[in-house]
């Protein structure tokens, strides 16, 4: 089964890497770009037949280390 | 007493700092990151480089390396644990330290002297300096940028957590200071108790005159003042 993890920073914390991306855009003359924000995406191959219980599993995963609770926030997708 | 200096894959500063440690007297050893007994060592040392290639985030999969659970038994027995750099980044992913290390706000890697302040003398890194003293140590970070939510900043300023901020050659820690955008221009923090306690810069690399500065070796000192308290 495959599932997919963002991961995004809050908002309130800073993303400079968004901001440099945001700034060479503009830069390029996309006037219209007001922010970017950079996240990451993990996709996994889990083994599993419970989309529930893969689900749980995923959680525990990013509760422990696919995001860190200080600074992100995270959204789990299980695939079909 | 005795150190142990941990060695996890990606570690590049161990040997820097066993050597500033036994250049003041002290006894210093590496350890694997696989290792599981730390029984017979007095303080540990987390050494700046690139911990498991610094993959995910810096310091997130050593968090989970084997010698951690020992670190933590150590930071809870009050003996003195000191992450550098990357050592300073793994602290704050197990949990031992608030906050975050970011991207620096500048997205440069960031290899130059600095000053910092010594904002009080209550921490393993400290204890030997005095309050106010400004000491010039090298940064040599990409992520050095402290960050913490605002309830996270606001209770380490009240319990005065914070040990070392980023200043000027004066002593003034302002904006124009700050190196990498780090919230309230802080290099340096400890635990409540002051026996865990961290900083960006790199003391082992200004320990001696010859390297441009011998400042760092005040942190040492520090760290081996309190190796024999935490023995009383």
């Amino acid at each position: 089964m495959e599932v997919t993890v963002t991961v995004r920073r809050r908002p309130n914390i800073a993303d400079p890497a968004g901001a440099a991306v945001s700034k060479a855009l503009r830069d390029l003359g996309y006037d219209a770009v007001e922010k970017v924000r950079i996240d990451r995406t993990i996709t996994l191959t889990i083994d599993g037949a419970d989309p529930v219980a893969v689900e749980e599993r995923v959680r525990e995963m990013c509760e422990r280390l696919l995001a860190n609770p200080v600074m992100e926030d995270y959204h789990i997708e299980v695939g079909p | 007493m005795t150190t142990a200096v941990v060695v996890f894959p990606g570690t590049n500063c161990e040997h820097d700092v066993v050597y500033a440690l036994r250049a003041i007297g002290e006894e210093a050893e590496l350890v694997w990151h696989r290792d599981t007994d730390l029984s017979s060592f007095d303080g540990v040392v987390l050494p700046g480089g690139f911990a498991h290639g610094d993959y995910l985030r810096t310091g997130a999969i050593a968090r989970f390396s084997p010698v951690m659970t020992e670190v933590v038994r150590m930071a809870d027995a009050g003996r003195p644990v000191l992450g550098i750099c990357n050592g300073f980044q793994v602290l704050c992913e197990a949990g031992l330290l608030p906050g975050v290390l970011l991207q620096n706000r500048d997205l440069k890697f960031i290899c130059r002297p600095i000053h910092v302040r010594v904002e009080h003398t209550n921490s393993i890194l400290t204890r030997a300096a005095r309050e106010g003293q400004v000491l010039e140590i090298p940064l040599n970070s990409y992520e050095g940028n402290f960050t913490a939510t605002d309830a996270t900043l606001d209770a380490i300023e009240a319990d005065a957590q914070v040990i070392l901020r980023y200043c000027n050659p004066a002593g003034v820690v302002d904006a124009a200071a700050n190196p990498n955008g780090s919230l309230g221009n802080i290099a340096g923090i400890m635990n409540p108790g002051g026996n865990v306690a961290a900083v960006m810069p790199h003391p082992e690399r200004a320990c001696e005159d010859i390297l441009g500065s011998s400042d760092g070796r005040i942190m040492f000192e520090s760290f081996a003042a309190s190796l024999e308290a935490a023995n009383v």
